[in-house]
């Protein structure tokens, strides 16, 4: 068991290396801007960057309103089909997965051909549309993830029976999911929101080929342009990310508290 | 009674408000998921004046198209086969106990982070440490005076790309395989000690042969992850690495191939070759549930 434990030891520490490895060169790399000594120069350039501001919070917002108008619709839907429309599941569960399987390019390939100024539909035509057709990307790439954080936060709860206590008291369908249900999955979709705030914010395909002016977009251009700015933006880039998992893991942890 | 006969005569005045709560989501699904796809899928078997051809799948099998394929393939095979390797014996060194508890929760934590860490700011980092001034890179020629940049390593090669994207595939493994080794027993084990198992007869006949299809169902989802990525390729680079994705994106861009029903063969090529392993690893995790219940 001796040697057993000492491989364990090694593939936890090799791992640690591989992982840690790149993060500490590309710290060590951002501060070299100038030379000679380490400096937060290329933070402060990166920051004082209009086109970063504003392609920051371009996407900040574009994530608020992806989290906002995609659980608009998924929370209802996997309310609905938990309590009455369970034979929906199979469809609901094969339509989340779609995401997975067909690439983002190939899906915002597809929104180029069918949503084109001169479609049915021309959403590409102003930059309000564009922008809502983005959204819609958006939502789409974070489906899988929001549906399973909010049906595993439908399946920890009774529906049924908090459905039937409500509607015994007299309260509707909307009372019922915006003041009964919503509030007893918060932290089910709290996990949701923050992935898909961390997909969304430097996300580069559809923002790209859509010509939004997002961040991933902006990320790209500074690094085909700059030398120790991009390495910088690496570093945000990871603080939001681990930012985001980490409210993720204390909001399911205190949601696991609390409950009886 | 009474409350059965008012509801009966009042039949059709209820408002169905489990189909308006789930009409929402299904024509979302088909305008910007299902139709898109569609759309792709169909023009891929039609010439330009709309009419059924398999004729631009046939301009698939022309060089420079099936080496962006064959390319993609290579890199997603062997960053999905080696993260699913080093990912699940990780997961395992995590799970089986032996160490401190402190590490499990930590290794979770970073694995959901660093699957999460992908995209065009990964290629900066790996950039940083492996490209031609990268920490690494430097280190190694001035501690040990190689320069692997002479030996023949190139982060902008098949390799390079590789072993970036590991970075998100690895912790990737982890997530998806701790579930199906921690469903191991104890007694299993123990139960084939007694009957006189050694530690490979216990790998070879019991544990492995139950993780299998976990393992390669994870292994089929990480193929998938990886051969639809672009944006970490596109922004290490550029375009001289050509994968399908970059050729797609490409062709999008600027109508590279003169021919835009050709671009929907190349999409249409990549769903099937995602789907297939995505079928794959369905039917795998169908198998594998029959002993983690």
């Amino acid at each position: 068991m001796k040697s057993n434990r000492l491989g364990h030891w090694l593939a936890i520490l090799i791992g640690t290396l591989y992982f840690v490895v790149p993060l500490a060169a590309t710290f060590e790399f951002s501060l070299r801007k100038l030379r000679g000594i380490y400096s937060f120069e290329a933070y402060r350039v990166v920051l004082a960057d209009p086109q970063f501001q504003s392609s920051f919070t371009f996407s900040v917002g574009l994530a608020v309103v992806t989290i906002v108008f995609g659980m608009a619709i998924i929370v209802p839907m996997a309310y609905f089909v938990e309590l009455r429309l369970r034979k929906l599941r199979p469809l609901v569960e094969f339509v989340t997965l779609l995401p997975l399987v067909v690439p983002a390019i190939v899906i915002v390939f597809g929104y180029l051909r069918l949503y084109n100024s001169s479609s049915f539909l021309p959403l590409t035509n102003s930059t309000l549309s564009t922008n809502f057709l983005l959204t819609c990307g958006y939502v789409t790439l974070a489906l899988p993830y929001m549906y399973r954080s909010v049906d595993t936060g439908l399946r920890a709860i009774d529906v049924r029976t908090l459905t039937e206590a409500a509607e015994s008291l007299g309260a509707s369908s909307a009372t019922i999911i915006w003041r009964i249900i919503l509030p007893n999955i918060r932290s089910a979709m709290l996990s949701g929101a923050f992935l898909t705030f961390a997909i969304v914010i430097g996300e580069f395909t559809f923002a790209s080929l859509l010509n939004r002016p997002a961040f991933g977009p902006y990320l790209q251009l500074i690094g085909a342009n700059r030398a120790y700015e991009p390495a910088a933006l690496a570093c945000m880039a990871f603080m939001i990310t681990w930012a985001c998992m980490g409210i993720i893991q204390v909001v399911s942890r205190n949601a696991v508290a609390a409950r009886p | 009674m009474a409350s059965n006969a008012s509801s009966a005569s009042l039949p059709r005045l209820r408002v169905p408000w489990a189909v308006v709560g789930v009409t929402p989501f299904m024509v979302f699904a088909l305008l910007f998921l299902i139709l898109p796809t569609l759309f792709l899928v169909v023009g891929a078997f039609q010439d330009n004046e709309g009419g059924f051809t398999l004729a631009n799948l046939g301009k698939l099998w022309t060089p420079t198209i099936l080496a962006s394929y064959w390319i993609s393939i290579k890199v997603s095979v062997a960053s999905a086969v080696i993260g699913a390797a080093i990912g699940a014996f990780i997961a395992y060194a995590a799970v089986s106990g032996g160490l401190p508890r402190w590490i499990r929760p930590t290794i979770m934590t970073f694995s959901g982070v660093a699957s999460q860490f992908a995209g065009v700011p990964l290629a900066f980092a790996f950039l940083a440490t492996l490209g031609r001034q990268g920490l690494v890179t430097l280190f190694l020629s001035s501690l040990f005076g190689v320069n692997i940049y002479a030996k023949g390593f190139n982060l902008l090669s098949f390799w390079g790309l590789t072993l970036t994207y590991l970075y998100f595939q690895i912790p990737l493994m982890v997530l998806i395989v701790t579930p199906a080794i921690e469903g191991l027993r104890k007694e299993w084990r123990e139960a084939a000690t007694i009957l006189g198992a050694s530690n490979w007869q216990y790998w070879r006949h019991i544990a492995g042969p139950v993780l299998l299809p976990s393992f390669l169902g994870a292994a089929l989802l990480l193929f998938a992850n990886a051969f639809g990525a672009i944006a970490t390729a596109y922004a290490l680079t550029g375009s001289s690495l050509n994968i399908v994705t970059i050729l797609l994106y490409a062709q999008i861009r600027g109508d590279v191939l003169h021919d835009q029903n050709l671009g929907y063969a190349i999409a249409f090529g990549m769903i099937v070759i995602t789907g297939l392993s995505n079928l794959c690893y369905i039917l795998l995790r169908v198998r594998s549930e029959r002993w983690l219940k």
